[in-house]
């Protein structure tokens, strides 16, 4: 279990080394000289120059790679040019309603998807079953954004009960902050329970066909003990694969989710760097969430050692 | 039919059986499917003849309620909602289907490469891995960035996004394919490896490729309205769902027609694509019905 332990950590360094080199090239995609790009049309000549020193970009290409992943490695994601700070400092101040709004989305996105897909797999093919699944498919049919648009409409502007717009810091109190993060947690997390609630569902039915819950049944076992303590713990490998990756879609999701709302997250950061052209920052936020994608989907692999003894790894 | 049964009268079985359209007209919900599609594309293909002209600009009128003059009101602007809709359709069925072409060719050509040239395999791969470690719409934003706002550069940085899952599924259809015994006959036969691929390998890992095409397609749309919304998609001037949304959200509170009508545009889009994909997949690729398609829905 340690060597596979150890080598999905060793898996991880060619991927990390592309997307680190990705995260690198975007400076370089665009048309014409970056110092200039960056320092827009109607930069003077210093201004353009002094962005060139800045970044590093008059050195020769190789260079500028291998100085870019020394730097990586030693956790420094540069200058932000707009803002004139570090990027990781610009990261960090933005990082907390991102991830409380993440976790909430995924605390909805769980609470709503896994017994209702559970249900529906207990109930299939009925109407319960049929009602769930359109709902569901309504469900990954909606943009998150478009979700939180119409939440706005109806719960803020024309009911009037929460806020249309806005973020309200912890240190102003948890109560006003999990309020100022309702509607965008639902809007988030509903659309990603559909997804859960569909793959909850296939994997029960998958489950219920196997000859353990046939002869679970025959041994006169209640459908409660069949469904809940058997058939349930075995659809959660799955399940909880989907919970993880969920985790990785809601905080892109975040990212779309805030600009409805305006909530001052990672999202707001890197759509601001783009429209300023601060590619240190875009730079940074992409290897920051792509990071923690990676380890996400690392840690959802190996929680198969926890969830499923039968899977062993050489 | 057994097992036993003459290769000619397989054939006979075959020839009478309903095609693949009768087949995919089967099931209700994947009917509905094509018929919200067949609806948003001559929508999109007749926008200049239902819709007027979606610049024009009346600023005495700006933020009509929706009426008989203009059916779905208008913007901040003055200018027709409903023009603006038709002809955002017509943006999302093009981006859709450039995306489907550029991901699907770049996809298959990467996923054959890595499938067949079992020494490219890992580097090849690996470059997917990277692109792929990346969130899509994270990775789209940054595309954006470096690319700039335009037309072409969403429909190319969406297809960026997505060739590396569309080259995964080939990959994998490719690796069992070269192992069968008619690919084997060929090779003995003395056929070159482009000849194999083309007549042989490629043909049988259609069915995967048309299901992918129908995920792509709508996540194509989907990624389109949503960077467009958040401002670094298609120019503003461009009429597009994520567009008139992206406004509409300042006027939300006088003038929720601009949300509403692009809203539901997105919506049943999205569905229509989502009940046909579903009736398509079933179809073609009953093997992976179930989990294996829910994860890769997912991902």
């Amino acid at each position: 279990m340690k060597t596979y332990v150890v080598r999905r950590l060793l898996a991880l360094v060619p991927v990390a080394l592309v997307v680190a080199t990705v995260a690198f090239v975007l400076i370089h995609l665009a048309p014409g000289d970056p110092a200039s790009v960056i320092a827009g049309p109607d930069a003077s000549r210093d201004d353009v120059q002094r962005i060139e020193k800045q970044l590093g970009l008059d050195a020769p290409l190789p260079l500028q790679l291998v100085r870019w992943y020394g730097r990586l490695v030693q956790g420094d994601l540069g200058q932000s040019i707009f803002l004139r700070k570090p990027v990781t400092d610009a990261i960090l101040d933005r990082v907390e309603p991102t991830l409380l709004l993440t976790l909430f989305a995924m605390a909805v996105s769980v609470a709503i998807g896994v017994p209702a897909g559970v249900l529906s797999a207990r109930y299939h093919n009925t109407a319960t079953d049929q009602a769930v699944m359109v709902v569901a498919l309504l469900g990954v049919s909606i943009p998150n954004f478009l979700l939180g648009l119409l939440f706005v409409l109806f719960f803020s502007v024309w009911l009037g009960w929460f806020p249309v717009a806005g973020y309200s810091p912890l240190e102003y109190g948890w109560l006003k902050t999990l309020r100022s993060l309702v509607l965008p947690a639902f809007a988030l997390g509903l659309v990603q329970s559909a997804l859960i609630a569909r793959i909850a569902r296939s994997s029960m039915l998958d489950i219920l066909r196997e000859q353990f819950i046939t002869a679970g049944r025959a041994k006169g076992l209640s459908e409660r003990a069949v469904i809940y303590k058997h058939a349930l713990k075995n659809a959660m490998i799955p399940t909880v694969t989907i919970i993880g990756i969920s985790f990785a879609i809601l905080i892109s999701g975040a990212v779309v989710v805030e600009t409805v709302f305006n909530i001052p997250g990672l999202g707001r950061l890197i759509i601001s760097a783009v429209l300023r052209r601060d590619y240190p920052v875009i730079q940074g936020v992409v290897l920051c969430i792509a990071g923690l994608y990676m380890l996400i989907n690392l840690a959802v692999d190996l929680s198969y050692l926890i969830f499923d003894p039968r899977v062993k790894y050489q | 039919m057994s097992v036993l049964a003459l290769p000619g009268r397989a054939t006979a079985v075959r020839r009478a059986g309903p095609g693949w359209l009768a087949l995919l007209s089967r099931r209700k919900t994947t009917m509905a499917g094509a018929v919200i599609m067949t609806l948003m594309v001559t929508v999109g293909l007749l926008a200049p003849l239902i819709g007027g002209d979606p610049a024009h600009m009346e600023v005495a009128g700006r933020l009509a309620a929706p009426g008989r003059v203009h059916w779905f009101g208008t913007d901040d602007v003055g200018r027709d909602v409903w023009s603006r809709v038709v002809y955002g359709a017509r943006l999302s069925l093009l981006v859709g289907l450039s995306v489907v072409v550029l991901a699907i060719a770049s996809g298959v050509v990467c996923g054959t490469i890595a499938g067949y040239y079992r020494r490219l395999d890992n580097i090849v791969m690996r470059i997917m891995d990277g692109l792929m470690a990346f969130p899509a719409i994270v990775l789209a934003i940054a595309l954006m960035a470096a690319l700039g706002p335009s037309v072409v550069n969403v429909i190319v940085s969406i297809a960026v996004v997505y060739s590396p899952r569309v080259a995964r599924v080939v990959r994998g259809s490719v690796l069992v394919i070269r192992e069968t015994a008619y690919v084997e006959a060929a090779r003995a036969l003395g056929a070159a490896d482009l000849t194999l691929i083309a007549r042989h390998v490629l043909p049988n890992c259609l069915s995967p490729v048309i299901v992918q095409a129908s995920f792509v397609f709508a996540a194509a749309v989907l990624t389109e309205a949503a960077l467009s919304f958040l401002g670094v998609g298609v120019p503003p001037y461009v009429p597009s769902w994520g567009v008139i949304l992206a406004e509409g959200r300042l006027y939300i509170q006088q003038a929720p027609w601009l949300v509403l009508y692009p809203g539901a545009a997105i919506m049943i889009t999205i569905f229509g694509l989502n009940l046909f994909g579903d009736g398509l997949r079933d179809l073609l690729d009953p093997k992976i019905r179930g989990l294996a398609t829910e994860r890769q829905r997912a991902a």
